[in-house]
């Protein structure tokens, strides 16, 4: 369509017809319409005055927040540990709910294509489209509130994320290794032990270590719902308005979040 | 071998059309006498890859009948094909050796056919196995390979373990696809001298799938030429000529080619 034909000459080559550069153009401009019609009407609903005083307000909590509490430090190191105990034991729980359903969903492994992969494949959905605050919420309902609302929280939530790309990954493995294997008269958990597990290794680790690692960030929330954890203090300490120990609650969870982002940077190096 | 002596493999027509239509072999008839280095040649796409994997039923057969050593294979239920398959060692173009294996669990798992599936999960395999592993790695000269990654060798390397992988099966025929298509010359000349000495060795018949009709007429003492999925040539390497060769890849100036053969001295350059 764009090649062109010039009365007598070469051909001409253009990317787009005329007719389609205006529609790309005109798409462009009702993009910007659009954009300032949206303005407009956030605009309308916002109470300026609010917005303008907020540099004010901002510098006000922050002169309230320093210096931290360093002595509140005491009282912040069980939590803590609680917080990481939740992740690392949720993450546990999910690789080994997770691994399982990973190869009964992969194509190449699954036993059922018609029948277990969809049921796994809504299992996977299911666990990933809500949130670890929203299962929590749900499970200290049901549970009561406390650590183990929050372990079952994390791990719910991270079995259809390591289900997910756990399948994905074997669907990727190089199936000749497993010919080969299967070839020389392997049986077929044979054929899984030694063709597609060696293969799968270093994304199993990566994934974990990922989601171990997100989990740490996670749970520290989890507390907001009574769920166990840091999250408990924080909200404490908000609540009180005691804003020095806010800050020193913070700054655990950085030091924390930095810890666990170094560890599993120097996991998935050393697996790979 | 005496010339009326029952074959090791009896092949009779055997017809394989995939599910797309396209037919890949159109009734096949074959016998392979036991200790027989056969070389199968022909056009890509001719039922080459198609025709060894019917033989172990890595590809399902449309048709017809496979024998081996008097026991019909195409009939066989999931158990006794894995016995089957342990009789016929496979040997593959892209070696498909286990990468992220050691060498010596590669050759170990030639033996796979043979172990239940804890002693090959922990890894304890009679030491009858593990001393034959060590004889066959020192034969091909690869005995201070054994500890090394799979993905650590070069490509001749890694095909001469494939090799002795295939020959831990104990097989009474290899079937061997393009062993030397990923290989430069030289080195496919030392791998196609390894497979027949090795079969002349322990009395082997084989299959050998090659692209090089140079390396074919060498190696081999009988060539069938595959064209379009039908035997259109079965003879000594000497018996191909010009007539043949139109034959079996159609009008071409074989001349050159031709020639090489007479000139048994000649340096081997791949065909084009």
């Amino acid at each position: 369509m764009p090649i062109l034909e010039r009365a007598g000459g070469m051909p001409e080559w253009k990317r787009r017809t005329t007719a389609q550069d205006m529609l790309v153009w005109t798409g462009w401009l009702a993009g910007v319409a659009l954009a300032v019609a949206c303005f407009q009407f956030i605009s309308d609903r916002t109470i300026w005055a609010f917005v303008w005083d907020a540099p004010t307000q901002g510098a006000d909590l922050v002169s309230r927040m320093f210096p931290p509490r360093w002595s509140y430090a005491e009282q912040l190191w069980k939590p803590l540990w609680d917080t990481i105990n939740i992740a690392t034991l949720g993450t546990l729980l999910a690789i080994v709910i997770g691994v399982p359903l990973a190869f009964l969903a992969a194509h190449n492994t699954t036993p059922s294509v018609l029948f277990v992969r969809p049921v796994v494949l809504f299992i996977i959905v299911a666990s990933r489209s809500i949130n670890s605050l929203i299962w929590a919420l749900i499970l200290v309902i049901i549970l009561g509130p406390g650590v183990l609302a929050g372990i079952l929280a994390i791990a719910l939530r991270s079995i259809g994320f390591i289900a997910k790309l756990l399948y994905e990954a074997i669907e990727e493995i190089d199936p000749s290794q497993v010919e080969a294997l299967r070839a020389s008269g392997a049986s077929n958990p044979q054929v899984l032990a030694w063709g597609m597990v060696p293969q799968v290794m270093p994304a199993f680790a990566g994934i974990s270590v990922f989601r171990w690692d997100i989990n740490i960030r996670e749970a520290t929330v989890l507390g907001l719902v009574g769920a166990g954890g840091i999250g408990m203090q924080l909200e404490a300490s908000i609540n009180t308005l005691a804003w020095p120990q806010v800050t020193m609650i913070f700054l655990l969870i950085l030091g924390m979040v930095a810890v666990s982002e170094w560890l599993s940077a120097r996991v998935r190096h050393a697996i790979i | 071998m005496p010339e009326n002596a029952p074959p090791l493999l009896a092949i009779t027509g055997l017809t394989k059309r995939y599910a797309t239509g396209d037919l890949a072999l159109n009734e096949v008839s074959l016998a392979v006498p036991p200790g027989q280095v056969m070389a199968l040649i022909g056009p890509s796409g001719a039922g080459k890859s198609t025709l060894i994997r019917c033989v172990n039923r890595l590809v399902e057969p449309t048709s017809g009948q496979v024998v081996l050593d008097g026991a019909e294979l195409t009939t066989l239920g999931r158990a006794a094909l894995r016995r089957a398959r342990r009789r016929m060692g496979m040997i593959f173009q892209e070696y498909a050796l286990v990468e992220r294996l050691t060498v010596m669990e590669n050759v170990l798992s030639g033996r796979l056919g043979y172990t239940g599936f804890w002693a090959s999960w922990f890894r304890r395999f009679p030491r009858r196995d593990v001393e034959e592993a060590f004889r066959l790695l020192a034969r091909v000269g690869l005995a201070h390979m054994a500890d090394k990654r799979a993905d650590a060798l070069s490509g001749g390397q890694r095909q001469r373990v494939g090799i002795v992988r295939a020959l831990m099966q104990d097989p009474a025929l290899l079937l061997v696809d393009e062993p030397t298509a990923s290989l430069d010359p030289k080195t496919s000349r030392q791998i196609m001298r390894l497979i027949v000495e090795l079969c002349e060795e322990r009395g082997l018949a084989a299959i050998i799938n090659i692209h090089d009709v140079a390396l074919a007429q060498e190696f081999a003492r009988r060539i069938v030429g595959l064209r379009a999925g039908r035997i259109v040539f079965d003879g000594t390497p000497e018996t191909l000529d010009a007539a043949a060769l139109t034959a079996i890849y159609g009008e071409e100036d074989w001349s050159r080619t031709i020639r090489r053969i007479e000139a048994e001295d000649s340096v081997a350059e791949p065909v084009a």
